[in-house]
């Protein structure tokens, strides 16, 4: 059949079940924005800028699993599109970003809206292709999603010049299957290896899971919820898994890291067998894995081999897709090890920090407070979406986790992340119940999106702390070595209420604890989106 | 301590760009890097010496099979490894040195590739340590230029990576 090549990237997008697309469009992508007239199966976003094209796509990718796909013109479409390309590096997800670029024979000569995308994304792509010749698209797509989508997922981008979106090719086949001979992901894991961790469970007293975000890509929840209580092994989560386990579930000990939960620093201080699965043992989460490896067996179980050694030094290495590996664990039936002191000493830690008093200051609501009080009426499998700073250290640290998703930027740690990322993840999944949190800081970084909510009347619900500051800055700026605030005062924002009211959406203000439940009451019953404005003290800290 | 690692990748454009990049993002020195095609056309043999300890060039082995356009990677035995690097030097020479200069070639295994009034120029094919040998054994002569490849490394043996 005869196509071009912006009718190939449609057709072969669509034989990779994309159903969305996000975007933004410019002349150099003009053909294949023509060509997606013709494919009424596909819908497409309007996005405000690029950046938040690539969080959208990542919102959709994490809740549906599939690859997130977005498409922007060249040049400044294309640089503006890199913080949401890294923000999923970052994060490891499945995401295919499609940029325009200037005709194929006029590259380097530096003409309008020119720029060499694939060389500045390099770095932080899982791979990139320049297309030369529409000829060679229906194998990149194939490779693209392929490659996108397994092993350890990350974002894949697709440079193509106008002259190559225009070319005709006459016999177009599209390959069933996928040969790359570098890229073989590696699935099982080696069974000598699971024996060996196996016995060390058995043979374990104070046994410690730390579960991340690769439990998330590997949809491997309930093979990790499922070891967990064959052995009764407590879990700690790092802040990309902090949605694994319910917050009271009775082997739950929190989130670790320098922003954690007490409980789950105090049981990692304290364990002599960890067992990490899917997490890369981050600077945020564990602060001196030296001191970690010296006190303690480690367990390193991840699907990339090249994690294993680079932040930390694990007794016992296992490669392999982490479902994969749990299901292999899970058939082998080793005696439960003998924890129960352990367990009993952990739901002391555990209580301390589920009733843990919060300050009030009058005229303010602390966010710690209004966190608790939120969980508490979410719906079980709400997607709950949180931005950077502050308000993403309370929310991970304090909101009830039920069954449900949360999402954030946890390895670039992205302000204006969480609003886009709502957007995406309603777009995949319209009945589930969908909140943002933000602060004042990161809702100024992202408000234009409200246009997209309001353009597909979506019901996105928006808490927004307003403390006047870049809060978490303004916190590291009054502790030594630094001689106080600078830079961080928010003066001149809008008035948030009026913004929203532009956008045809309410919202509520509230600052006063005592009214807190009934707020909370009537915001969760608003019909649509609604933004609730809680009035924070900019003194708060994370660690009050 | 210095370590040799060969790398087949796809013989394609951008490919010694990603290489260098993650050089560069990952924080690793290289000492040298030299690439060129092999018999199969499709491939690429790069050969990188890196300056580090065990820990970071089985880092830097895993980061290298990351990426999709990498088929192997392997780190070279140093006691069974043949590797040579390529030297052009250019001295000044006159009438007086010209004798002198050809003793250290006919020691050393330097060819003569180019010869004027005033200056010669040598080619010499061999281990790294004893090309600097060379290079030292001409600096009283004054050297004018010198251009080094990079070591290229083969395992001994049958065998392949």
């Amino acid at each position: 059949m005869e196509m071009t090549g912006a009718q190939i990237l449609m057709e072969g997008l669509l034989r990779e079940g994309v159903e969305h697309i996000f975007g933004y469009a410019g002349a150099t992508i003009c053909p294949v924005m023509d060509a997606l007239k013709d494919i009424p199966q596909i819908r497409y976003t309007l996005v405000r800028t690029e950046q938040n094209a690539g969080h959208m796509a990542s919102g959709y990718a994490r809740v549906t699993g599939k690859v997130g796909v977005c498409i922007v013109t060249s040049g400044p479409g294309a640089t503006n599109l890199i913080t949401g390309i890294a923000t999923a590096y970052m994060d490891s997800i499945p995401m295919v970003a499609i940029t325009g670029q200037v005709p194929s024979n006029l590259l380097g000569r530096d003409i309008f809206q020119e720029v060499d995308i694939t060389g500045a994304v390099t770095p932080f792509t899982k791979h990139n292709y320049l297309v030369k010749d529409a000829a060679e698209l229906p194998r990149i797509l194939k490779e693209a999603f392929y490659i996108a989508s397994t092993g350890r997922p990350g974002p894949v981008l697709i440079d193509v010049p106008i002259d190559i979106q225009e070319q005709v090719v006459p016999d177009v086949t599209f390959p069933e299957e996928v040969h790359i001979r570098g890229y073989k992901p590696s699935v099982r894991g080696n069974d000598l290896q699971i024996k060996r961790v196996a016995e060390a469970i058995s043979k374990a007293k104070q046994p410690l899971i730390c579960a991340g975000g690769g439990v998330w890509l590997a949809h491997a929840r309930d093979e990790l919820l499922e070891l967990a209580e064959r052995y009764s092994i407590p879990v700690v989560k790092t802040m990309m898994g902090v949605s694994l386990m319910p917050t009271h579930h009775p082997l739950n000990m929190g989130m670790i890291g320098a922003h954690g939960n007490r409980c789950a620093n105090k049981a990692l201080a304290k364990s002599d067998l960890l067992i990490m699965v899917g997490t890369r043992a981050a600077d945020r989460a564990i602060l001196s894995p030296d001191e970690i490896q010296r006190r303690m067996a480690t367990i390193h179980i991840d699907v990339d081999p090249a994690e294993i050694g680079k932040n930390m030094q694990a007794a016992i290495p296992l490669v392999g897709d982490v479902k994969v590996i749990l299901q292999q664990l899970l058939a082998l039936d080793v005696p439960a090890p003998d924890a129960a002191a352990w367990r009993e000493c952990l739901k002391e830690y555990r209580k301390a920090e589920l009733t843990r008093e919060f300050p009030r200051r009058e005229g303010s609501v602390f966010p710690g407070t209004v966190m608790r009080k939120l969980g508490a009426r979410l719906d079980d499998d709400a997607v709950v979406c949180v931005d950077v700073g502050q308000n993403q250290i309370f929310t991970c640290k304090y909101l009830p986790q039920k069954n449900g998703r949360l999402l954030t930027s946890g390895g670039l740690g992205t302000m204006g992340y969480a609003l886009p990322a709502a957007i995406g993840a309603k777009v995949a999944l319209p009945d589930r119940q969908t909140i943002v949190v933000c602060g004042d800081g990161s809702f100024q970084m992202a408000m234009n999106e409200l246009a997209a909510i309001r353009c597909a009347g979506m019901d996105i619900k928006i808490v927004l702390f307003r403390n006047h500051v870049l809060g978490l800055v303004h916190q590291i700026q009054k502790t030594d070595p630094y001689h106080g605030p600078i830079g961080v005062d928010l003066d001149g924002s809008p008035d948030f209420e009026t913004i929203a009211a532009a956008y045809g959406i309410p919202s509520l203000v509230v600052n006063d604890e005592d009214q807190l439940d009934d707020t909370l009451d009537r915001f969760l019953a608003v019909k649509g989106s609604c933004i609730l404005i809680c009035e924070v003290h900019p003194d708060v800290g994370t660690y009050d | 301590m210095k370590q040799t690692i060969s790398v087949l990748v796809e013989n394609r454009a951008g490919v010694l760009n990603r290489i260098t990049s993650l050089f560069s993002r990952r924080a690793f020195n290289i000492d040298s890097l030299a690439v060129g095609v092999t018999d199969d056309p499709t491939l690429s043999r790069i050969t990188i010496i890196v300056d580090s300890g065990n820990s970071v060039v089985e880092q830097v082995e895993k980061q290298l099979n990351k990426l999709i356009e990498v088929i192997k990677v392997r780190t070279l035995d140093e006691s069974s490894l043949i590797g040579r690097e390529l030297m052009i030097i250019k001295v000044s020479a006159n009438k007086n040195t010209r004798e002198q200069i050809m003793t250290i070639c006919n020691i050393c295994g330097a060819k003569v590739a180019d010869i004027s009034p005033t200056s010669m120029t040598m080619e010499l094919s061999d281990t790294p340590d004893r090309v600097s040998v060379f290079e030292d054994m001409m600096r009283p002569y004054n050297i004018l230029e010198v251009a080094r490849t990079g070591v290229i490394a083969l395992q001994k043996g049958a065998g392949k990576i």
